[in-house]
């Protein structure tokens, strides 16, 4: 029987929404990183979530980042012939990164990360009362 | 006298309901942006009825005598698997998550009184008890 089970549940979620708010980040700083080849531009990065393998049909499932995928939308072609990284036809390639999209997952991690954060704070307050208990 | 298992009566199997519970809800709330995951919860009527079927005939463990001490019956991980039931979600998403946070919470903060009130009883018990042997 594993007291403590909740801990690993929420620490789970803790780590999983701060690699999230990560590659927000990530995504955000390089909203701006423009490139002369359309193939080598930066793509906007995005963490896959899932329920902890091997949990199916039971009660409680931690969250397991699965991996980090690229989006395929197409990055942005700007025409700017003056710019030093422009092509020979005169563009440069901007990521695919949508900023409106970017900081509404971040409001969506962080709200998460604190309803986890006060999951763990109820779990050890109720923890340490019970170490407590007849003292 | 009764065994001594028996002091807390209830208490200290309700502790245990609601830890699991607790940690189901938690399980909820970690899961809120997991696509395709399902909100689960622990039907306690279902889990009362269960033990109360499973519990432990004396016979069942081989005693030949009353005053054998009787196993107590927890609850174990059949039993915790049977009464879980998935939660009928309110607001539909996309991505076929059923978690809704704001009832997760409200159900994990309830399912935390709760079991502080078993402690409080338990600590009151402890008490009492603690008074009786030392006689002041």
């Amino acid at each position: 029987m594993s007291t403590f089970r909740i801990f690993d549940i929420a620490g789970s979620a803790l780590s999983a929404q701060s690699l999230r708010l990560n590659t927000v980040a990530s995504n955000l700083a390089n909203a701006d990183s423009v490139s002369g080849d359309a193939s080598k531009v930066y793509k906007a990065r995005m963490p896959v979530f899932r329920a902890e393998p091997g949990t199916e049909g039971t009660a409680t499932a931690g969250v397991q980042v699965l991996g980090v995928v690229e989006s395929q939308a197409d990055a942005q072609k700007r025409y700017e012939p003056g710019h030093p990284l422009a092509d020979a036809q005169g563009y440069v390639y901007a990521p695919n990164i949508n900023t409106v999209e970017e900081m509404v997952n971040m409001i969506s991690a962080s709200r998460s990360y604190q309803g986890s954060v006060e999951v763990m704070n109820t779990a050890k307050d109720l923890a340490l009362r019970t170490l407590n208990l007849g003292k | 006298m009764s065994g001594f298992d028996t002091v807390f009566g209830v208490h200290a199997a309700a502790l245990n309901f609601q830890r699991q519970r607790m940690e189901v809800l938690a399980s909820n709330i970690a899961n809120a942006d997991t696509p395709g995951y399902q909100a689960k919860d622990l039907d306690f009527n279902k889990l009362l009825a269960q033990t109360a079927e499973n519990a432990v005939k004396p016979e069942s463990t081989g005693a030949t005598n009353a005053s054998h001490i009787p196993l107590a019956g927890g609850i174990n991980e059949d039993m915790q698997k049977a009464a879980t039931v998935y939660r009928v979600s309110t607001q539909p998403s996309v991505d076929g998550n059923t978690v809704d946070v704001q009832t997760e919470q409200a159900a994990y903060a309830e399912s935390a009184l709760h079991y502080q009130a078993s402690l409080s009883f338990i600590d009151y018990r402890l008490k009492s008890l603690m008074t009786a042997i030392t006689g002041n």
